[in-house]
């Protein structure tokens, strides 16, 4: 069945290419791995009868957010991690705190595995309904998002805003030249 | 068909691996990037409810997930410079005084 195969395929590619961006040294891979993982997460929107959310994540996210990340790290001269000295100072690397942490960790794990388990619409087919056509549809998109979300439209125009005079201000060198 | 399960299960693994990042790297930008995968995570599994459920909300609020992403990246980043400008350093421990 070529559909489960490529899903399998998108979802083995996005999960190695994550696991990668958190196992690298160096920051330059890691952001050029996670724009793989964005591409198979875009696979896998298009296979959900999502198209505009799919290119949308290419678009926006690879295309734009990722490029700046790029930039900020050539910009940085990409500075590896030196692990080891910081390491054996940090607190949570001592042994009681560890192990707290370690517990911390499984919990998480096993609460999702928990929830997961207990939902009772886990097989049930997500993409064999008959309205793909209505779904899939950027017409019908555009008018959802401008008539019930306007007001959500309208109050993300005001927070970009303020992200990019934050961002202006924020790296601006404090005093001096001007 | 494949069952709602399956994008559930890879949306919690990508979550985790996120969650997994915030927490194990000594990389500003690392951490950065793994808050982004736990962003797409969430986005994955909103799509997957909103074809679910047959509507529309699902992908418009990924939208607004990725708008909020990339404020949050360009607010992100532009710390990062300013906190690299102070100490040559993007290890997180070289920021635990809070004035210097």
């Amino acid at each position: 069945m070529p559909e489960t195969f490529v899903f399998y395929a998108f979802s083995a590619v996005a999960i190695g290419a994550s696991t990668l961006v958190i196992g690298q040294r160096n920051p330059m891979y890691s952001v050029l791995l996670l724009i793989v993982s964005f591409g198979a997460l875009s696979g896998l929107y298009i296979q959900l009868d999502a198209p505009f959310v799919a290119v949308a994540q290419i678009i926006i996210y690879a295309g734009a957010i990722m490029v700046l990340f790029l930039f900020v790290v050539m910009l940085l001269n990409a500075p590896r991690e030196d692990a080891a000295e910081w390491d054996r100072a940090h607190p949570f690397r001592q042994p009681g705190l560890g192990r707290f942490g370690a517990l911390l960790a499984t919990l998480l794990v096993v609460q999702l595995a928990w929830a997961l388990m207990k939902m009772n619409a886990l097989d049930a087919p997500v993409a064999s309904r008959a309205d793909a056509a209505r779904v899939g549809s950027v017409v019908e998109m555009g008018r959802v998002l401008f008539s019930r979300h306007t007001f959500a439209f309208e109050a993300t125009s005001v927070l970009i805003l303020v992200a990019m005079v934050g961002a202006v201000v924020l790296a601006r060198r404090e005093g001096g030249e001007r | 068909m494949i069952p709602l399960g399956h994008y559930l299960v890879v949306s919690a693994v990508l979550f985790a691996i996120g969650a997994a990042g915030v927490f194990l790297r000594r990389n500003l930008i690392t951490i950065l990037l793994s808050i982004e995968i736990m962003l797409n995570a969430v986005n994955l599994s909103f799509v997957a409810f909103g074809r679910y459920a047959g509507d529309l909300d699902g992908q418009i609020i990924t939208f607004f997930v990725m708008t909020v992403a990339a404020a949050e990246a360009a607010v992100g980043l532009a710390l990062v410079i300013a906190l690299f400008r102070q100490r040559e350093s993007l290890n997180p421990d070289a920021f635990t005084s809070l004035k210097w």
